[in-house]
């Protein structure tokens, strides 16, 4: 690769911009931080240089905005360093987040595509759902999450499944509207060639629609796989903060621990990073062993 | 034979004389060269060509022979990368920053948001006309255009054959001398193509502009054109130019004519000795 | 259509005797005029269903009397609360089927009507699937005697909504006219010019658009703790959590519009000299508008869920998300449904303006000719 190369490339293009983003980050912290840890100072009859006194903004204990190495040594300390089982660790809340957050989908995944398909072959269903679904993501429907963790509860419910409700629901959404694209992709043409078979709708759909509405559901999956997490994350926040990276984030809101509220974010979006990039990478390999590649 | 012979005199005005004035296109050993992964793509080498006013000039090859990007260099949508070319006198920068042409492309490129109206008035409010003149020169080229009474109309409200006549009519308004055409009809099917062939011939007798036309069609070239331009590819070259000598007014039925099918002859001769039929 | 009798019509039928014949034998059933009224109304339904069916006519007229049966269908529960037996949900689901043979009716009917007429239906149809669905909800947690805390009636719910008018207000006021307003207008508003600015360096653009999808995909809601200690408990820092929810939404989104317009349409603006504003604002914003619209959407959205989800992490004592998880505390869950039922309202409402706006500004697009 030649200089011209490099500096066209998309991984260079991306790279600078997080970079400049994490320095908008540091600059940004110095700044925030700068008022209290005049005050600090003040009190302690200290006149630090300004070399010191930005390193001490950068590593203050309950700063406004963490600087980015103290969310690593953080993320480093509760993960590499804090044994897996302890409540303490991110990987556990990480775990538990994730299991409430993969249940969700899947159900998800699985109500998404059975709607559609029952859908594309009910008109009468199309015309009477179809609008309701649709509506049903103008609500905001992260609002009845505490309602649904807290009444499920009462009758006996908890742990896991009331929050993957709440993420079934996030995702089943999305799957449900690329598929039914999806199944209906085939162009007139495909359907007719079907028709002069006199294949049964059930062939039809087994060898022609399902097929073609692969790429669909993979994107879909893509946008529902997120909105899953965020579903299990919002579901954490009533349980009366125990476990999951939605209890850290409370717990860390609670006590103003401002360095555990972030790695408790950045672990979420690392998390979301990850299950987006696995759906991806699947959604490639689907596609490349049906030959449909872009 | 008396028709053929007026034809010579008017078209071959400005051939014969060489006065610069009648000059509205010179280009010498034009070269244009495109970078890819596979190496360099010579699109254009070492061409020269000359348009007179007044000319009806086609460009006819194989695809891949150059023609739509020396249309395009023309422009100035493309930069020649060695040679000399100018468009009235000037550089194709000059010459499109003046508005010296008006394009029409494969497709009608309409604004679907736009009426037939407002579509032909685009390049007008870019050129900051003022609304009178915009309305008058609207419905002039409409006119010229047979689409008048369909000014309120949306594009996708329209057959193909009428939404490229609204294309044509948005090139006019800006009343330019020089019509640049890329294949404006290769989408359309060949009724239609041979009714929009016939009114482009009136137009351009009744208008005397000066056209350049990219076609791949032979009986296209040779009903519309007083020069046909034939172009082979790879490198993408001049191979061959053919004076087409018929009346300025012709009707469908001259593509029956020995002179017309002569021609035609020699078009397909041409091409053929440039490689243009061989197997890729 | 077959000859013989379509499946929803026999089952439906089957419910019906059934649930008369468990009515007749049962000792312990409930008796009222209601009953009576509502098995006569559903029995004449399905005869009319036999007996004529096609066309629009029939169809509404099957629609009709079915929903008459309804009437009596609901008015039955009072004679008995939480007394309901098989007799009773026999009949509801008759009724159901019933309204399910009159939308497929009307499904059928839909095809051969003018257009004008057949928007209508394509409305009526899930309005009548809401209806049931209210219904059905309404019938089960009375008749069954559903406890309020777990499931409380559409009407208990719409009896606490018209009571607490005052209070859901002020919530609606606190979260919607400021949170979420302010919000998503300065989000919005900053992605759009951020956009403007970063498409004219596509070195930003080539870094910034994988950033920006990958940041869309983020839990971002869960900067909410942090913004409510930056900026307090009121509804700024609600409004902080909707503006950075919806910028990046917004920032791809119009990136992505901007280079919508064709090479074709961008090479007949050169061909008339036009200056970068004149392409800008005659041709690239306008092939932008779909995208741009798919993101003030899909924003609505997430604003209201961002601002109401925010509440949860502190709020002064009013607002839609401090009220659901105070009354879910207080097991006030009618109340909680109430603003729920206020937060889809807007919700729909906001959804729904700027569909309209759309489908106004872009009428010329491929998808709404």
């Amino acid at each position: 690769m030649t200089m011209n190369d490099v500096l066209k490339s998309k991984t260079f293009a991306v790279g600078t911009v997080v970079l400049v983003l994490i320095a908008i980050w540091y600059f940004s912290a110095v700044m925030l931080n700068a008022p209290f840890q005049r005050e600090l100072d003040e009190r302690a009859k200290l006149s630090p240089t300004t070399g010191q006194f930005i390193e001490a903004t950068l590593n203050q204990k309950r700063p406004v905005l963490p600087a980015p190495h103290q969310v690593a040594v953080e993320i480093w300390n509760t993960t590499v360093e804090k044994r897996i089982t302890s409540k303490r660790s991110l990987v556990y809340h990480g775990g538990i987040t994730l299991s409430s957050t993969m249940l969700g989908f899947v159900m998800g995944t699985v109500l998404g595509v059975t709607l559609a398909a029952a859908i594309i072959h009910v008109e009468s269903l199309e015309r009477s759902l179809m609008p309701w679904i649709i509506t049903s993501q103008t609500i905001p429907i992260l609002a009845i999450a505490p309602m649904v963790i807290v009444v499920l509860n009462a009758v006996g419910i908890s742990g896991l499944i009331p929050k993957a409700l709440i993420s079934t629901y996030l995702s089943f959404f999305p799957v449900t509207v690329g598929v039914v694209k999806g199944l209906r992709s085939p162009d007139p043409m495909q359907l007719d060639l079907m028709r002069t078979y006199s294949a049964s709708s059930f062939q039809t759909f087994w060898k022609l629609r399902w097929p073609s509405s692969i790429p669909f559901l993979f994107t879909s999956m893509k946008i529902a796989i997120a909105a899953s997490l965020v579903g299990a994350i919002v579901g954490e926040l009533p349980t009366g903060a125990v476990a999951g990276l939605g209890a850290r984030l409370l717990a860390g809101s609670y006590y103003g621990q401002t360095v555990q509220i972030w790695s408790a974010l950045l672990s979420a979006a690392f998390l979301a990073a990850m299950l987006v990039t696995i759906v991806g990478f699947a959604d490639k390999a689907v596609r490349r062993r049906m030959g449909i590649m872009q | 034979m008396t028709d053929i012979q007026a034809t010579d005199a008017a078209s071959g005005a400005g051939g014969t004389a060489e006065d610069d004035a009648f000059r509205v296109i010179e280009a010498r050993e034009l070269c244009l060269t495109f970078e890819t992964n596979d190496g360099p793509v010579h699109a254009l080498s070492n061409v020269d060509l000359t348009v007179d006013r007044g000319e009806f000039v086609s460009f006819i090859g194989p695809s891949g022979c150059g023609k739509t990007t020396l249309l395009r260099v023309i422009a100035d949508l493309e930069k020649a990368t060695a040679g000399t070319i100018s468009v009235n006198g000037m550089s194709p920068e000059e010459a499109r920053r003046k508005r010296a042409y008006g394009y029409v492309f494969q497709a009608a490129a309409l604004y679907p948001w736009r009426t037939i109206a407002g579509n032909v008035a685009l390049p007008l409010e870019i050129m900051g006309l003022d609304k009178a003149e915009r309305a008058e020169r609207i419905a002039r080229n409409l006119e010229l255009v047979n689409l008048s009474g369909f000014e309120r109309k949306f594009p996708w409200q329209l057959s193909g054959g009428m939404q490229q006549r609204a294309s044509i009519a948005r090139a006019l308004a800006v009343e330019p001398d020089l019509l640049l055409m890329d294949e404006p009809f290769g989408a359309l099917d060949e009724i239609v193509r041979d009714h929009l062939n016939e009114q482009l011939n009136q137009l351009w007798d009744r208008t005397n502009k000066t056209v350049i036309f990219v076609t791949h069609s032979i009986p296209e070239a040779v009903f519309l054109s007083t020069k046909i331009v034939v172009m082979s590819p790879r490198p993408g070259r001049v191979h061959d130019v053919i004076d087409c000598n018929l009346p300025r007014e012709r009707t469908l039925d001259i593509r029956e004519t020995p002179e017309f099918l002569e021609i035609a002859h020699r078009v397909r001769d041409g091409l053929r000795a440039g490689h243009a039929y061989d197997d890729e | 259509m077959s000859r013989s009798v379509p499946l929803t019509v026999l089952a439906g039928g089957i419910a019906l005797l059934a649930g008369l014949a468990i009515q007749i034998i049962s000792a312990d059933a409930v008796w009222s005029p209601s009953y009576g009224l509502a098995a006569a109304l559903l029995a004449g339904s399905y005869l009319l269903a036999i007996v004529w069916r096609h066309g629009a006519a029939a169809a509404f007229l099957l629609l009709a009397t079915v929903h008459l049966a309804a009437i009596p269908l609901i008015g039955h529960i009072g004679h008995g609360e939480g007394e309901m037996g098989p007799a009773y949900w026999a009949l509801l689901i008759s009724g159901w089927l019933a309204a399910w043979t009159s939308v497929t009716r009307l499904t059928a009917a839909a095809r051969a009507v003018p257009p004008s007429a057949k928007q209508a239906i394509n409305l009526l149809i899930p309005f009548v699937f809401g209806v049931w669905l209210i219904l059905i909800w309404e019938a089960v947690t009375r008749g069954a005697g559903v406890p309020q805390v777990l499931l409380p009636a559409p009407s208990a719910v719409w009896a606490k909504l018209i009571a607490s008018l005052p209070i859901l207000w002020a919530d609606f006021v606190q979260t919607f006219m400021k949170a979420v307003i302010a919000g998503y207008v300065l989000g919005c508003g900053i992605g759009f010019g951020t956009a403007i600015l970063v498409d004219r360096s596509p070195f930003l653009k080539r870094g910034l658009m994988p950033v920006g999808n990958m940041v869309s995909a983020l839990p971002i809601i869960g900067v909410a703790p942090i913004m409510v200690m930056w900026f307090g408990f009121d509804w700024q820092s609600k409004a902080a959590v909707v503006v950075i929810m919806t910028f990046f939404p917004m920032l791809v989104n119009t990136l992505e519009g901007l280079s919508a317009s064709s090479a074709m349409q961008r090479d007949l603006m050169r061909t008339y000299a036009a200056s970068y504003s004149q392409t800008l604002l005659k041709l690239r914003l306008v092939e932008a508008l779909p995208f741009i619209f798919n993101a003030l959407k899909i924003n609505s959205t997430l604003a209201l869920i961002g601002a109401i989800v925010s509440e949860f992490f502190g709020t002064p004592i009013v607002g839609m998300g401090f009220r659901i998880s105070t009354e879910v505390g207080r097991m006030n869950v009618d109340m909680v449904w109430a603003e729920i039922a206020v937060a889809a309202l807007a919700g729909s409402a906001f959804y729904g303006s700027l569909v309209l706006i759309e489908r106004t500004l872009t009428f010329w697009h491929p998808s709404n000719r």
